[in-house]
């Protein structure tokens, strides 16, 4: 299963980077709403929850870009069938898919969180790192999961882009309470992380569910 | 099946309405008068088990999904969608009454300290998705299939989303309706429990019957179908009349 | 907030009840034109099953399960 999924996930990496469909539109996207923000909110700098806002609720947002472009090279060519007239497990194609959406939120987070720093963020953004990046990296098991099952759900429909964000955004409320409260402290003057524990297990808590749910159901989806 | 559905449905439906007026006699004539919040206070016993039974009937959808994907009868999959289906209307009075009693408690339609009603937005939002995705695919069998695959995944969510909204309000809000929890006087927790009962009644009524009337649309369909490929099969029969 | 006096209260509580009781009310109507609409329909198919059985070239009798 896991040979599958490398291979999969291979293929997915190779398209994306040749193409590069998915992770520069999300990033451009990201910066251009930091830019909305900048003037919408009339602020040029933000700290603390604020800080911890913007940056998140943007992170969600961009990621249903990816979300949506996550099974397109398979329909668009047809891949579906032929992955399905091989016997593959569907688990493969899971790991393999959400294993992408979370190298490209890796690879996203890379550059919007130091735009981040320079365009909005008061504080200094080096004081928040190590919490940070423990915070950024369970979000993203969370949102690969979510995301993928999201797409794979959605994949069928007639009206795919509509249909993606309003399911993903409400499933990932838990996700940005978790990530935003957890985050917020450290976007303070003095950055001193509070309750991170706490934070971080609903976060944890929350990955762990919806990856045993994405793996149980999968098998029932895409199928023909 | 149909044996499921009607069985022991009348036993129930007198049950429902003896419950229900019941729980009106004791909201109206037995429960006391909230020392803060005064006759504003009587609209907790509709909001709160409303509530209660909508996100129960949300979960209650999520487990019938899994049966469906178990056994692949498709029975299972129309139970979840009734279940889930009532629980969004259910779901649309709880945002009704919570921003009625809203506005009679603290002046505003909309707060957002209370985790049940706030979460109860977040579920409802997610919820209301359901019709589109399951209306926009076309195949059958497919329809219910990915139909229990969002059951349960919203099934699921729906206890993760309520204790994360209670971990977030409980930090910048502290609590300040304790009426949904644990200290109510004897009365208000007996009147309360009845109405909760009569809700859960209503909604296994409904419920019930929503089924019952599904049913018999599927066999009417399947019966007309039948006598019409018959009259087709002996053309000097009369010609099908709708 | 201090409690409101009892006839503003009353508003709010009869129009959260009235909410309540609407939603149910419009339920079951909708549920109940429904059913009949299903029963209409069985009342053809059952005259439609008449007129079939009585033709010649017709089948005998309709058998259900």
């Amino acid at each position: 299963m896991i040979r599958t999924a490398g291979a999969i996930l291979r293929k997915d990496l190779t398209i994306e980077l040749r193409t590069k469909e998915s992770v520069p539109a999300m990033t451009l996207f990201t910066v251009t709403v930091y830019v909305l923000f900048h003037f919408g909110l009339d602020r040029d700098s933000l700290d603390g929850e604020l800080a911890s806002g913007v940056l998140w609720v943007t992170l969600l947002l961009a990621s249903v870009i990816g979300v949506s472009r996550l099974f397109a090279a398979e329909r668009e060519q047809g891949g579906i069938d032929a992955l399905l007239l091989a016997p593959v497990d569907r688990t493969a194609l899971f790991v393999a898919k959400a294993a992408a959406l979370f190298l490209y939120l890796l690879v996203l987070e890379l550059v919007a969180v130091p735009a981040f720093g320079l365009l909005l963020l008061g504080p200094d953004l080096l004081a928040a790192l190590p919490e940070l990046l423990a915070i950024l990296l369970l979000a993203d098991v969370g949102l690969a999961a979510v995301g993928a099952l999201v797409s794979a759900l959605a994949a069928e429909t007639r009206a795919r882009e509509l249909i993606v964000p309003l399911l993903l955004l409400p499933l990932l409320v838990p996700l940005l309470i978790g990530a935003a409260s957890a985050t917020a402290p450290l976007l303070r003057a003095g950055a001193a992380p509070e309750d991170l524990g706490r934070h971080l297990v609903l976060l944890g808590g929350y990955d762990l569910v919806f990856l045993l749910i994405a793996l149980a159901v999968f098998d029932f989806l895409l199928e023909d | 099946m149909e044996r499921v559905y009607s069985k022991g449905f009348r036993p129930l439906a007198i049950a429902t309405v003896l419950t229900t007026v019941a729980a009106f006699a004791l909201i109206f004539f037995y429960a006391p008068l909230d020392a803060d919040q005064g006759f504003i206070q009587k609209i907790f016993y509709v909001h709160v088990p409303m509530a209660i039974v909508a996100l129960c009937g949300f979960v209650a959808g999520g487990v019938m999904a899994i049966r469906h994907l178990r056994t692949g009868e498709r029975s299972w999959d129309m139970r979840s969608y009734v279940a889930i289906h009532l629980s969004i209307i259910l779901g649309t009075g709880v945002l009704i009454t919570g921003a009625i009693w809203a506005k009679a408690s603290w002046g505003h339609w909309w707060v957002w300290d209370e985790p049940v009603l706030v979460s109860f937005l977040i579920v409802f939002l997610l919820y209301c998705v359901y019709y589109p995705l399951r209306f926009s695919i076309e195949d059958p069998e497919r329809q219910a299939r990915y139909s229990s695959v969002f059951a349960i995944a919203g099934g699921a969510f729906v206890p993760i989303n309520f204790t994360a909204v209670r971990m977030a309000e409980a930090v910048t809000h502290p609590r300040v309706l304790s009426q949904t929890g644990g200290n109510l006087p004897g009365e208000m927790r007996l009147t309360f429990l009845v109405s909760l009962l009569a809700m859960a009644l209503l909604f296994v009524t409904l419920w019930k019957l929503e089924l019952t009337s599904k049913h018999a649309s599927a066999q009417l369909k399947r019966l007309r179908s039948r006598l019409e490929l018959r009259a087709e099969e002996h053309p000097a029969a009369q010609p099908v009349t709708r | 907030m201090p409690a409101l006096p009892l006839e503003e209260a009353g508003k709010y509580v009869a129009g959260a009840y009235v909410v309540f009781l609407a939603l149910i009310v419009v339920y079951v109507a909708i549920l109940g034109a429904k059913i009949t609409r299903i029963d209409r329909e069985l009342g053809q198919l059952l005259e439609l099953e008449d007129a079939a059985g009585r033709e010649p070239g017709g089948p005998a009798e309709v058998t259900e399960q």
